[in-house]
């Protein structure tokens, strides 16, 4: 299968919305390239299915490869192996999820819904990249239009809070970077490939300067502690489509390229600043988890919950086991789905009740049940109740951890578990004042979801509920490859 | 005919079933349809759960005489590492046979009850969906074969609890009682899973099967150690923990009481027979691991169960709310299993305390539902739980009467009603191991006896009733049939041989009956019963004397030893106030503060410096001359 | 001892042209005396040019051809310059270079 084709249909897409004037044709376009989209995810992971049966464990399928600047060693090498398919299918759900609750913006259509396609333009082209050079463009490509969305689109402080955001991921972006540079340059074998990379023993004293580089620079993506202040501030700021984006697939941008860049390549770093990765991401979840309890804005408060849920990622990858690097990554994928459904389902509510602020709801379910429940199942999907895919995530983790047998893992793993309860706190405070009690006067009118909400919502806990009921085959999927890194870190 | 896999696998399929038909089309399914589709499907399971279960205790449960646990479906869901894996599995033993029938039988009585109980309600499809999904988690808990998979339906139990009690979502107080008991069970439940991790990492499985294998047959192979404890003591005390919590023991209780602000059949499948005996499940289905490798932890949760039967006991004798008090009991119930299960040992004689705990359950689950049923309708009459508002009911409801009467002789151990049989059993068991246990519970036994007949005595008798409804006291024949049915369980239930089915090692053990034994219990109940009656039909000074007399312990009793407000303490104020105020404030403040610090001194430094871009073109030109010869100067001097 | 004029000495008058265009730069006010200057600068360059090319690479024609393309660019220059003026002339009335500090900071 061609995988270019993945960055060709958004791109398409893209160039077609800015040609075309009439308004709703837009959000159909956006709308059909975005299912075009997913339903090549999911041929995709089909096609690996077979490629895998044919040819058996592979890094790669479906490789590709053009020379590009060929002086420096730059090349266009594209590939995908259970990580990416299992994030490309994140993104495809919470794109067509966004597109369809962006139905109503009147402001500048044609550029927003041209936004949200480059965004996810950058986003397959980052898990798509086989090439450093290339995978750090494409973040480039995605970290843009997040600063246009949240400064054209967004509300309440927004000038503020996209300078934030650009900022800090800019800082993220300028220490990869540099580390890839340093990659480059000392890793004795000059080159951006990803497989000729994997392939070399890079000197242990250039590991221990790139690994924190590049961790810390993906982990600004992923709210890595104490780099989580733009999430906040950028998520409550950003239109709906955008903060769905941005929790959905931004910050898996950072998890996996601590994955697949600093964990993968730099094996010897990753084992160094095990320790300190742990502590952070540790700190992360648990003071995530406390200050989400002290959120009185509904956006807030899963901006908050997303850092805690964030260092779940992280505290996998420190654990430096199979299991819990498996977790990791069903983590993100979890998570993307899970707080892109909080933020539409915040959305819906904030465009009918026009507050956000948790005290002054109350009794949504009498007059909103579906978005109510909506709101009670993503609830207890962030606290981790089986049969919804954060349960599912977290137990990995948490299994994987536990396999770690020295005593700072241990204790980070328990202090872990321990924001599971907070997190039940916190969540059972916004759903009890939000969605139940008694109702108030002023909300007696409102109604309840239209069409594309309810789609928006549909493919979301689609996606949930698949991986909660039956996650068997998405482990089957990202296994394989976490194995593979697995063993290049367990090397001598 | 239907292989035993798939009726199995029907038992749990069909509530889940019922579930999701009923949730997601709960706006179109006109109510009493609902109720009737959801109790008929509840029937077939019923049917197939005393189907299987009564087949595995007559027929194919037994090789060699002994029963032996088997698994009729296995599916691999998620595989952890390369040993550890949740599977989906059905076990099936004695006790979980013994629990696929109460289960699914208190669960169909409810079904039944609620259609007359809950008909005038609006959303009685959603309420069918919840019962169905409880019931769907409960049996899944009971026949599951991995802890994991135990953990999962432990989790989903919790949340059907939660949205029934928090039913009436319009009641402040319903919602702060849901997250309340949601709120308190996972903080136990964070226990279990700790020690689910650890107890998996040293066993090595997850699968109840091998792990009390590996458990029982070589409890020295355990290496870690944590604080000088072995880290399976440590797995199986955490464990315990999430089993108190469900379980509402001393001190994770606080729930429980709050819990009754639900619909009152949902406290009788729930929050009395079923769901809160979860923990004394828990404890049987790994008994073998506790009473080989860890006895003196058993020991330990032996005592934890005594004070909790006789700190419920004491907390209601003072109350005066009808639900409240049958919580309390439930709890003081709940403190006797366990308690016998402390006081047991593995295999033979002396595993007569798991025995005549799993007893105790089975009795406890048909007597406690009878009561709660009988208070469901009472309240259904009239229309308040305060104990106050009701009196001399006995002639307006006359079934009830009898029924009530039938549950409180149960839970009081009269002979020959159904609590008796099980309480003398545990009592034995008590007695023959650890006497300090055994004069408690006794103790306990008197109290019992008191508490549930100040209730009867003041619900059914004496002052006459003020009639404000037109109809008659007691319900329709659906509130009265399961009524009926609990009622001829609770005093036919103890002569079951249960020994012969239930035993710690799957051999049949055989209980003997000791007269005089049972003199003692029974003479204690009787005086409690006793002075109950004299208190009530004495005049009201005589009840103040007392209560003055007692005073301050009578006030801290009916303040629930104010753990309650110790719990909100330690929440509300140190929690909040001195970690979660903090953190949001750090981050508000100090990494917050830190980043925007950093960006006004990036554009304080610029404006600073701005004012050498004047927009004088001489100037600039002045500058750029002054750079090149400083350059050509520069490169002149230093090039070499 | 006759006065043959060699490369110091050319180079000696485009030195003194360009300081006295430089000088001009940076003193008038009048922008059309300041374009005049930058004139000055130029040609005193294409003298250089000239110079370096008759006396060091006498056979090569690059200094020739600089000359002429730097004559064909300050011809450009200039007409774009004053259009420029002009315009400011229009806004401001006047072309005194100090009125027109708009684009600073």
């Amino acid at each position: 299968m061609n995988v270019s084709l993945f960055l060709w249909v958004p791109l398409a897409t893209a160039l077609l919305l800015l040609l075309i004037r009439n308004i709703h044709l837009v959000r159909v376009v956006a709308l059909i390239g975005s299912v075009i989209q997913a339903f090549l995810c999911i041929f995709l992971y089909f096609m690996y299915l077979k490629e895998r049966a044919r040819i058996g464990d592979a890094f790669m399928y479906f490789e590709q490869q053009f020379n590009w600047f060929p002086s420096l060693g730059i090349s266009y090498h594209v590939g995908v192996d259970g990580i990416s398919i299992a994030m490309m299918l994140l993104t495809s759900f919470v794109v067509i999820a966004g597109v369809l609750m962006s139905w109503r913006v009147e402001k500048m259509t044609r550029e927003f819904f041209f936004l949200l396609i480059l965004l996810s333009l950058g986003a397959y082209g980052f898990f798509l990249s086989l090439d450093l050079f290339l995978l750090f463009f494409f973040l480039e490509v995605a970290v843009i239009p997040k600063y246009l969305l949240i400064g054209i689109w967004g509300s309440g402080n927004r000038k503020y809070s996209a300078n934030k955001l650009a900022l800090m991921l800019m800082m993220g972006s300028a220490l990869i970077l540099v580390g890839i540079l340093g990659l480059y340059f000392l890793s004795g074998k000059p080159g951006f490939d990803i497989t000729q990379l994997k392939a070399t023993d890079v000197p242990e004293k250039v590991q221990q300067v790139c690994f924190p580089l590049l961790f810390i620079g993906f982990g600004v993506f992923t709210a890595l502690f104490p780099f989580h202040t733009w999430v906040p501030d950028g998520h409550s700021s950003a239109p709906t489509a955008g903060s769905m984006f941005l929790a959905g697939i931004s910050m898996k941008l950072g998890g996996y390229g601590c994955l697949r860049v600093a964990c993968f390549l730099l094996p010897a770093g990753a084992k160094a600043f095990a320790e300190p990765i742990i502590i952070l991401s540790t700190i992360a979840i648990i003071y995530g988890a406390f200050a989400t309890m002290m959120q009185k804005d509904l956006k807030y408060l899963n901006a908050y919950s997303s850092i805690s849920h964030c260092g779940f990622v992280l505290l996998g990858l420190g654990m430096l086991t199979q299991t819990a690097y498996t977790g990791a990554v069903l983590q993100m994928v979890s998570h993307g789905l899970m707080t892109a459904l909080f933020f539409a389902v915040i959305g819906m509510i904030y465009e009918r009740t026009h507050t956000r602020t948790i005290s002054e709801m109350g009794g949504l379910l009498k007059v909103m049940p579906m978005a109510s429940v909506l709101l009670i199942i993503v609830g207890m999907c962030s606290l981790g109740l089986p049969g919804l895919s954060g349960f599912v995530a977290e137990m990995t983790i948490f299994t994987g951890a536990w396999q770690n047998n020295t005593i700072l893992p241990r204790v980070a793993t328990v202090l872990a578990c321990m924001s599971i309860v907070v997190t039940a706190v916190y969540i059972l405070r916004a759903v009890g004042s939000v969605v139940m009690g008694p109702l108030k006067e002023k909300y007696q009118s409102l109604t309840d979801m239209v069409w594309y909400e309810k789609w928006a919502a549909f493919v979301l806990l689609l996606g949930i509920l698949i991986m909660g009921v039956a996650p068997g085959w998405l482990v089957a999927l990202i296994k394989p490859a976490t194995q593979l890194i697995m063993q290049k870190i367990q090397q001598p | 005919m239907m292989t035993l896999q798939q009726m199995i696998l029907l038992i749990p399929g069909i509530p889940l079933f019922a579930f999701l038909m009923l949730g997601l089309f709960s706006k179109k399914i006109p109510g009493n349809y609902a109720a009737t589709a959801g109790t008929i499907l509840m029937g077939v399971t019923t049917v197939l759960s005393c189907f299987v279960a009564f087949g595995y205790f007559t027929a194919f449960g037994k090789i060699d005489g002994i029963y032996q646990p088997m698994i009729p479906f296995l599916y691999h869901w998620l595989p952890l590492t390369d040993l550890l894996e949740i599977n989906m599995g059905i076990l099936l033993d004695p006790i979980s046979a013994l629990m696929l029938f109460v289960v699914s039988f208190i669960s169909l009585m409810v079904h039944i009850y609620s259609m007359a109980y809950m008909k005038d309600e609006s959303r009685i499809a959603v309420y069918y969906a919840f019962l169905s999904l409880f019931t769907f988690a409960m049996l899944g808990l009971v026949m599951a074969s991995n802890i994991f998979q135990l953990y999962i339906f432990w989790e989903l139990v919790g949340l059907s609890s939660f949205l029934l009690i928090g039913f009436y979502y319009q009641k402040p107080a319903a919602v702060r009682a849901a997250k309340k008991a949601f709120i308190v069970t996972r903080f136990a439940d964070l226990g279990m899973l700790i020690g689910i991790l650890i107890i998996s990492y040293e066993g090595k499985s997850l699968d109840f099967i091998s792990l009390i294998d590996h458990f029982t047959n070589s409890p020295q192979q355990i290496s870690g150690t944590f604080l000088g404890i072995a880290s399976l003591q440590w797995a199986l005390a955490l464990i315990f923990i999430g089993g108190a919590g469900k379980s509402a023991l001393f001190p994770l209780h606080i729930w429980l009481p709050d819990a009754m602000e639900g619909p009152t059949p949902v406290s009788a499948l729930i929050h009395a027979a079923t769901m809160v005996v979860a923990g004394v499940f828990l404890i049987a289905r790994l008994f073998p691991v506790y009473a080989i490798a860890a006895p003196v932890l058993l020991e330990g949760i032996g005592y934890v169960g005594a004070l909790t039967a006789l700190f419920a006991a004491i907390i209601a004798c003072t109350q005066t709310d009808i639900k409240r008090i049958l919580a309390y009991s439930t709890m003081s119930q709940i403190g006797y299993m366990i308690l016998a299960l402390g006081v047991a040992g593995y295999g033979a004689e002396s595993g007569l305390g798991f025995t005549a705990s799993l007893f105790h359950l089975f009795t406890h689950a048909l007597f406690k539902a009878l009561l709660f049923l009988c208070a469901g309708a009472i309240i259904h009459y009239v229309h308040s739980n305060e104990m106050r508002d009701m009196g001399g009911l006995k002639k307006l409801m006359p079934i009830t009467h009898l029924c009530f009467l039938i549950g409180c002789l149960a839970i009081a151990g009269i002979p020959p009603f159904a609590g008796f049989f099980s309480k003398e059993e545990m009592l034995f068991a008590a007695y023959q191991h650890n006497r300090i246990i055994y004069f408690v519970s006794l103790f306990t036994a008197g109290l019992t006896a008191f508490y549930m007949f100040r209730l009867y005595f003041s619900i059914f008798w004496n002052k006459p009733f003020q009639q404000h409804h037109s109809h008659h006291g007691e319900g329709g024949p659906a509130m009265m049939l399961p009524l009926i049915v609990l009622g001829i369980g609770s005093v036919s239930a103890g002569f079951i041989p249960f020994g012969k089915w239930v035993s710690s090692d799957g051999r049949p053990l055989i209980s003997h009956f000791h007269l005089s034994f049972s003199i003692l219990p029974v003479l204690l109940s009787l005086a409690g019963i006793a002075i109950a009656a004299f208190y009530f039909f004495k005049k009201k000074e005589t009840v103040e004397t007392t209560v003055n007399a007692m005073g301050g312990l009578f006030r801290v009793a009916k303040g629930k030893f104010y753990i309650d407000e110790i719990y909100q303490f330690v929440t509300k104020k140190i929690i909040f106030n001195f970690i979660a105020k903090p953190a949001a404030w750090i981050d508000k403040n100090l990494i917050d503060g830190l980043v925007n610090a950093m960006g006004n001194s990036t554009v304080s430094l610029s404006n600073h410096i701005k004012g050498i871009q004047s927009g004088k073109i001489q100037m600039y030109a002045g500058i750029f001359l002054i750079g090149v010869i400083g350059l050509a100067i520069l490169a002149i001097y230093y090039w070499n | 001892m006759t006065l043959e004029p060699g490369l110091y000495h050319l180079l000696t008058i485009s030195t003194g042209l360009f300081f006295i265009g430089v000088y001009g730069f940076l003193t008038r006010k009048n922008l059309v005396t300041m374009l005049m200057s930058i004139e000055l600068i130029l040609n005193s360059v294409n003298l250089n040019f000239i110079a370096f090319n008759k006396y060091l690479w006498p056979h090569r024609l690059d200094g020739v051809f600089f000359t002429l393309f730097v004559i064909a660019i300050a011809a450009a220059e200039a007409a774009v310059a004053i259009s420029i003026v002009i315009n400011i002339y229009r806004n401001n009335r006047s072309i005194n270079v100090e009125q027109t500090e708009e684009m600073k900071y």
